[in-house]
């Protein structure tokens, strides 16, 4: 029985999801990111690293579709390669601030009092301090290299999941469900696990589809400042300042790498802005048709 | 409100000890030795020997462990002695100081720009909502919201800087020069508040006293201009405050695009180089502006929109 309910939900989900031609955009443009970055090897027509010195920075052709960089690199297997680099990133930091965003937030919620107090005032100090700064300051202190973006992206991401799950868990755990489930001597965790997280994972999936293109954009700023993985590998927002050089003579170096990172943020705000039409109809008047 | 205005302020003592311990704890876990930096500062890179560096390390109390040489700090700080640049060697509140108008005149002139175009341009899609100037405007705001502002200030270089010629490539000095920053930084906080202005315009428009306005026969347009726009404009007037915020944090890469000499492109020289006591400064800056600005925005509600009380909130 419960099972059928969730499937027909589900199928009522994607329903709605497919009326909504901006989300449908946007789910089609994430797959198809998906996999050029799977199959870069085979998509990419030169490799990302293979320098041609006497062929610098040379104007879109039919053999370099994008042109070539100031090392004679074919921008277009670089953007290719680097559509690996920025999806890992944003994944791998929305999953990290998510999952502690979630624990942290169930624990607030749920326990209360002194717990709840000491969570949300934590969450209260970074939420006080602009997390771009912050992020740019950790980064750049534990120098370069993708490991450190990652963390500080992740340490300043966290707060608007945990204010969110802890809110819906208030909400939920004064519900009959959840006091029968007490009453009949299941565990916290249990309660935690099978009864209130599905109850509050949709906004949290709304967050983090949009969360994955906010921290694609801010890992992509920190790139381009220097910060995060090094050459020679490809990384979209390093481009842009490489590209920044040669603007003059060549300004395809800078004008592609630009247009992927928007490319991918939009389609992740398509899907986002439509998920949440799906899981909130309250909100539709507000956000985009 | 003196009781919610001291709350805060307490919470902005907090935030500031918060932040500043993320970024000293960062700083020891960092690779990069501090009295080595301020030895090679001092004497040169040529004339540097490990009794000097070791020296140094005593004089200044870096050897002693890290939450000491914090609380000294803090000590320092609490009575505006910031410390010195590691890398010139000049007091770090002088430099700050003799940046922070650059950036506030970046800032001012990006919100100026924001609202010039969000304003007008949320109002119409609203009034006219489903018109094909509607998804015109709001196909926009959804591209500038999506679009890295560094690219964004490198197109506009390449258009208006390189291929036209109408402005310096970078800068710093007259209205020239602040026209492609300012643009840059303002377009993607634009494209936020149009869609902000819009749907709070929709929300207003669905009320009884519009219909009411309507229906004993007011012009149109005295109905949007009289009873809807003021009504409409207090969530604006909030996202624009929590966006000034978000505006800082903006300055630093647009700062950097354009050589613009402000506090942001200082933190981010500092990073590079490492400079220690200037990074803390900058930190301390944007913390104390942030917090600020989010509480005067909060206070200004209650001027907007006397239904707000903070006294009866937690």
């Amino acid at each position: 029985m419960a099972s059928a309910a969730v499937a027909v939900e589900r199928n009522l989900t994607f329903i709605q999801l497919k009326k909504n031609k901006l989300a449908i955009i946007g789910l089609l443009i994430i797959s198809l990111l998906v996999i050029v970055a799977v199959f870069a090897p085979v998509l990419a027509p030169h490799h990302p690293y293979e320098q041609d010195l006497d062929r610098v920075m040379m104007a879109p052709c039919s053999e370099y579709p994008f042109g070539t960089d100031d090392f004679g690199r074919c921008i277009l297997s670089r953007i290719i390669f680097g559509t690996r680099i920025s999806l890992a990133i944003g994944l791998i930091v929305t999953a990290i601030s998510a999952v502690a965003g979630i624990i942290l937030g169930m624990l607030a919620g749920f326990y209360g009092g002194v717990i709840d107090e000491v969570i949300m005032r934590i969450v209260d100090i970074f939420l006080a301090f602009p997390g771009l700064i912050l992020a740019l300051v950790i980064a750049g202190l534990l120098g370069p290299g993708m490991f450190n973006v990652l963390f500080a992206l992740a340490l300043v991401g966290w707060m608007g999941y945990a204010r969110v799950v802890r809110g819906a868990v208030l909400a939920e755990k004064e519900k009959s469900f959840v006091e029968t489930a007490m009453s009949l001597g299941a565990s916290d965790l249990y309660i935690m696990c099978r009864h209130l997280l599905p109850n509050v994972i949709a906004p949290v999936i709304v967050m983090a589809t949009l969360g994955i293109g906010h921290t694609i954009l801010a890992a992509a700023g920190l790139s381009f400042l220097g910060l995060g993985a090094q050459p020679p590998i490809p990384v979209w927002g390093s481009m842009l300042n490489d590209g920044k050089q040669y603007l003059q003579t060549a300004p395809y170096m800078t004008i592609f790498p630009g247009l992927a990172i928007m490319i991918t943020v939009l389609s992740f705000n398509f899907l986002g802005d439509g998920l949440r039409d799906i899981f909130d109809p309250r909100l539709k008047e507000k956000s985009i048709e | 409100m003196l009781k919610y205005i001291a709350r805060r302020l307490a919470m902005l003592v907090i935030v500031i000890i918060g932040v500043t311990l993320i970024t000293f704890t960062m700083m020891h876990l960092a690779p990069g030795d501090p009295a080595e930096l301020i030895a090679t500062a001092r004497y040169g890179m040529e004339n540097l020997t490990e009794e000097d560096v070791e020296r140094i390390r005593v004089a200044e109390g870096l050897d002693a462990p890290v939450f000491i040489q914090y609380l000294r700090w803090l000590g320092h700080t609490v009575r505006g002695d910031f410390g010195c640049s590691l890398v010139t060697g000049d007091p770090v509140q002088e430099e700050i100081l003799l940046k922070i108008p650059a950036t506030f005149q970046l800032a001012l002139a990006a919100l100026v720009v924001s609202l010039l175009i969000a304003i007008p341009a949320g109002i119409i899609s609203a009034v006219k909502q489903y018109s094909p100037l509607d998804y015109l405007t709001m196909t926009g705001a959804l591209l500038g919201v999506s679009m890295p502002n560094f690219w964004l200030g490198l197109l506009l270089i390449l258009l208006f800087s390189v291929t036209l010629g109408w402005f310096p490539v970078f800068g710093y000095g007259s209205l020239r020069h602040m026209i492609l920053p300012a643009v840059t930084l303002g377009t993607g906080m634009a494209a936020i508040t149009t869609r902000l202005t819009r749907s709070s315009m929709l929300d207003v428009l669905r009320q009884d006293y519009i219909i009411a306005a309507r229906s004993k026969g007011l012009a149109e347009r005295n109905v949007i201009r009289t009873h809807a726009l003021k009504n409409s404009f207090i969530p604006v007037v909030t996202i624009v405050g929590l966006q000034i915020g978000h505006l800082l944090e903006g300055t630093v890469i647009v700062e950097s695009i354009f050589a613009w000499p402000g506090i942001g492109k200082l933190l981010v020289d500092s990073i590079f180089a490492r400079d220690f006591s200037m990074i803390q400064g900058c930190v301390l800056l944007f913390a104390v502006l942030f917090v600020i600005v989010n509480l005067l925005v909060d206070i200004s509600y209650v001027y907007l929109d006397p239904r707000i009380r903070y006294e009866k909130e937690s």
